[in-house]
């Protein structure tokens, strides 16, 4: 459970929105509006992106290639937004994203991040640790997979692409885009197929 | 004595020792009513050309140490944006204390 901000950070904001206002500065309407457009964005924007690269090559290429286009092409507007980066995994190779310094994430494909995203902890080990981390949420890569951890920063914004599972031929867009949770996208966790189909 | 090398600016905390054994708190919940106003108040002075991310960055990294780890996520966020509307000549001090 994150922490409720205190009462007197409550009164504080209320004061600062109050003040803004009273200068016309700022709108309620404003905020209302920013704020019920931030809720609106969410990681089945990114995971969309996904399962259509899984399914097309020339859309592949596009969003390995320039990520901030291809969200332009998914309804996304990215203007004022920094670069979107697509990190490609392979069977050698698998990305972790994390901010050290803050917490910049992709908002406009991945919706708000998630508050371990923004932890002290997950900041200062994902770089040091990265594996140790993946084990927390059980993730296990197989052997000989090298990890490459990638910082996003204030200009510069990086999801993750990974590998299609196996089992999954002739699945549609919508089928595989269920597959990719936030937190595949953000590289603590591999697509996973459903226990039930995975048995099959 | 801090922990913290004093060579490390405060929010410079990749691969520090000092939460090398806390494992990750596995916290799902999306911001609360707070920090969502809070994010939106930023967006929205972000759009009028008031502010910028950098800015934002800027007075979050000079929060003293003790503050910095006592505030919570938006909490460190609200102080910045009072700093630099007080700055900026927008709002007073006295209006926001």
């Amino acid at each position: 459970m994150s922490t409720p901000a205190r009462p007197e950070s409550l009164a504080r904001l209320d004061r600062l929105v109050a003040a803004l206002i009273a200068k016309g500065i700022v709108t309620e309407s404003d905020l209302v509006e920013a704020q019920a457009r931030t809720d609106r964005a969410s990681p089945e924007v990114g995971a969309r992106m996904v399962a259509r690269a899984w399914l097309d090559p020339d859309w592949r290429r596009l969003l390995l290639g320039n990520g901030a286009e291809a969200a332009e092409h998914m309804g996304v507007s990215m203007a004022g937004a920094p670069p979107l980066g697509v990190l490609e995994d392979t069977a050698t190779l698998h990305h972790l994203v994390v901010c050290t310094l803050c917490s910049c994430y992709p908002r406009a494909v991945l919706g708000y991040p998630p508050s371990w995203y923004k932890s002290f902890e997950y900041r200062s080990r994902a770089v040091r640790d990265p594996r140790g981390v993946l084990a927390e949420w059980g993730t296990t890569l197989a052997a000989g997979c090298r990890v490459r951890v990638v910082d996003s920063t204030a200009d510069y914004r990086w999801m993750v692409l990974p590998m299609r599972p196996a089992g999954t031929e002739g699945w549609s867009e919508d089928q595989l885009a269920a597959l990719v949770t936030r937190d595949v996208l953000v590289g603590v966790a591999l697509p996973r197929l459903p226990v039930a189909l995975a048995a099959e | 004595m801090s922990e913290i090398d004093p060579q490390h600016a405060i929010h410079d905390i990749g691969g520090l020792s000092r939460f090398r054994c806390t494992p990750v708190e596995r916290d799902e919940a999306p911001p609360d009513g707070f920090g969502k106003r809070v994010d939106a108040l930023r967006q929205v002075l972000a759009a009028k050309k008031l502010m910028t991310v950098d800015e934002l960055r800027r007075c979050i990294e000079a929060i003293p140490e003790p503050e910095y780890f006592a505030l919570t996520y938006y909490e460190r966020w609200l102080t910045s944006i009072g700093t630099l509307m007080v700055e900026k000549g927008i709002v007073k001090a006295e209006d926001i204390a």
